[in-house]
């Protein structure tokens, strides 16, 4: 998609795209509904992808290191029932939202302990983690629900800055500062970036690649129980089947936003402005009732295009040359 | 190295006899004809489904989003039977594998034409085809009084005394079987699978390879859309939802490396045969059926992590050793 030095370049970047089509989201929702517009609805629709955008940061890492983490859903659903259990037991607010960073952790943990040490392609790993950690989930709730919870626990996920901004909101656009610097201003975001591009070089260059593997798995996994906390506290409820199609959902989020599904490229910019594509259109979708099911046939779309469309562009691009030469 | 590979369907069938002997000695019913019955037309379905989805893993793809696939195909052949209630079976199962062809093809269509991750790919259109049941039936359900007889009465039909439903997976297994073993193209898509850029050098096409996969993977999610619709008699938009998991589970546990190239198809059966008895068995030793799910991760967890001590270090030697003369070797 880089073709530095034209005039031209700038209009091609994949973030310019985005710019656009997220312009022309936020148009078509403001002339489809008259409440689009309304600065508290818009504020409060963050809420709905706040939490899922936190884990799109630390898989975005994940992916650009050539992996994939299918369950980073199933993660979700682990660290809830561990703080369902735990509120049971009488813990406050704070400490139920460290234990569950800290279960989404060790999860993670898991998952790039297996796939860095046993050398087994993260998809299958985390396929079958995937089943486990939703299936612990299962075995602890069966068809019931944890629903009692301190009183001031709604508070993590309700709760708002000058009655109007959510906290949740707040705490995701801090984290998008600080992977962003990660990314693109540190030693290991470039150690990332070389790996990501080309594994055995960067070994043999002395990247630890394994290492930086393990970790950046972990870091997906704590980013899994910071985002249950705040979807457990907005609904208020744990369910076994909570957080259903997430990991596709995300991972949609990540390649739309112009990160290669191969690894190696990709700016935290462009993820950043897919997350509010996502959030504006799951909005407008939602004011103009249309079903949540629709919402998965959509983002399957969008996965599917967002990654067709500029191979489509360049294999037309050079059937014309060839044309042309010919 | 080699040997552990030879013996692992050995092993692996030793393993699901004595888990049969387990289970038998603690809950004597499981082997009783009924409870075998529904454990051979349960296994039929997800073997047949296992080997199907061993094709794509074999050329180092994988498809996700054949359950999905079932799930359209089921319901569009249910509300057809609604509103033809006389409709033959013949006609049912053509249209059945229709909608599965093109379902299939246009997954091949991206994997194999446009050569995005197969991953990508049936992720998208597992959420899709699923979204599609919805639209399709407006989330209402198609309940057992609302099919046609013969659409119901065909796939639980018996012939000396098996359902019509094992006798197909059989036939098709062994149709698989013959293809992967015994016929050229077969052959190609290990070759592909274990080697792609020595197989693109022996002239093995990737992309048609790779849309015959995905079209077989297609054909055989829409048959068995409508078998599994049949013999429970019920459509709705969530039907056999994470049934991919098991397919993939089944192939794990029965030594289809994940990477491509490796993989028989006795080992798969057997892999669905130790998850449709764990399955089947859990009620009857009075576990709860919330387990399933645990147990097959960890099942899957466990194959993948001794599946991948058996692959480390081969395919490095190209020739026999000793058939290389040394003159040649110290080169």
């Amino acid at each position: 998609m880089k073709s530095g030095g034209s005039r031209w370049a700038f209009a091609k970047r994949w973030e310019t795209i985005l710019v656009l089509i997220l312009l022309a989201i936020c148009i078509i929702n403001s002339m489809a509904s008259p409440y689009f517009l309304n600065p508290h609805n818009l504020f409060d629709s963050t809420q709905s992808f706040s939490e899922k955008a936190l884990i799109v940061l630390s898989m975005t890492l994940v992916i650009i290191g050539r992996d994939i983490d299918l369950s980073v859903a199933a993660n979700v659903a682990l660290c809830s029932t561990a703080m369902g259990w735990l509120a049971l037991h009488g813990l406050s607010t704070s400490s139920l939202l460290v234990a569950s960073i800290l279960v989404g952790t060790v999860a993670g943990m898991f998952n790039g302990f297996v796939i860095t040490w046993f050398k087994v392609p993260a998809i299958v790993v985390t396929i079958g983690t995937l089943s486990l950690f939703r299936g612990i989930a299962y075995i602890v709730l069966g068809d019931h629900a944890f629903t009692s919870y301190p009183a001031n626990f709604w508070e993590l996920g309700q709760g708002y800055l000058f009655g109007m901004i959510p906290y949740e909101f707040l705490v995701f656009l801090g984290f998008a500062v600080i992977f962003y610097v990660l990314l693109h201003r540190t030693i290991i975001g470039r150690n990332l970036f070389a790996y990501g591009n080309n594994p055995d070089a960067a070994l043999y260059s002395g990247i630890q690649v394994n290492a930086y593997r393990f970790w950046f798995f972990t870091l997906n996994g704590a980013m899994c129980g910071l985002a249950a906390a705040f979807l457990t506290s907005r609904i208020g409820a744990t369910r076994p089947n909570m957080a259903l199609g997430w990991d596709m959902e995300t991972i949609a989020m990540v390649v739309l936003g112009g990160v290669s599904i191969m690894g190696g490229s990709g700016t935290m910019l462009g993820v950043l402005l897919s997350v509010f594509v996502m959030g504006m259109l799951t909005f407008g979708l939602g004011l103009v009732n249309i079903p949540g099911i629709m919402m998965t046939v959509v983002v399957g779309c969008l996965l599917i295009g967002a990654i067709a469309s500029p191979i489509l562009v360049k294999k037309f691009a050079d059937w014309k040359r060839e044309r042309v030469g010919i | 190295m080699n040997k552990f590979h030879f013996n692992r369907d050995a092993i692996l069938g030793f393993i699901v006899a004595s888990l049969l002997v387990l289970i038998a000695l603690r809950a004597p019913v499981f082997l009783s004809a009924g409870s075998l019955d529904t454990l051979v037309t349960d296994g039929a379905l997800l073997g047949m489904m296992a080997v199907a989805q061993m094709l794509p893993i074999l050329t180092g793809g994988i498809d996700l989003s054949m359950p999905a696939n079932m799930a359209f195909t089921g319901m569009a052949t249910a509300l057809l039977s609604k509103a033809h209630p006389t409709m033959p079976v013949l006609l049912t199962v053509a249209i059945a594998l229709g909608i599965g062809l093109v379902l299939g093809a246009f997954n091949g269509a991206f994997i194999a034409y446009l050569g995005i991750p197969p991953i990508v790919v049936t992720l998208g259109t597992m959420s899709i085809f699923r979204g599609a049941v919805f639209i399709l039936s407006r989330g209402a359900w198609v309940n057992a009084q609302d099919f046609g007889k013969p659409y119901l009465a065909f796939p639980m039909g018996r012939l000396l005394g098996l359902t019509h439903i094992a006798w197909i997976s059989a036939l098709i297994i062994a149709a698989a079987y013959v293809f992967l073993n015994h016929m050229k193209k077969g052959r190609d898509l290990y070759a592909l699978g274990g080697n792609p850029s020595a197989a693109k050098y022996v002239g093995i096409n990737s992309t048609h390879n790779k849309m015959l996969v995905y079209v077989i993977t297609g054909l055989a999610s829409g048959l068995c859309g409508y078998l599994w619709v049949a013999r429970y008699a019920i459509a709705y938009t969530e039907i056999a939802m994470g049934f991919e998991l098991q397919t993939i589970a089944a192939c794990v546990i029965g030594g289809v490396s994940i990477t491509g190239g490796r993989g028989t198809i006795p080992g798969v059966l057997l892999g669905a045969a130790f998850l449709v008895i764990i399955f089947n068995a859990l009620p009857i030793i009075n576990v709860s059926p919330f387990w399933q799910m645990a147990i097959s991760g960890a099942v899957v967890l466990a194959a993948v992590i001794l599946n991948s001590r058996s692959e480390r270090s081969q395919g490095k030697v190209i020739l026999e050793p000793n058939r290389v003369p040394a003159a040649k070797v110290a080169l």
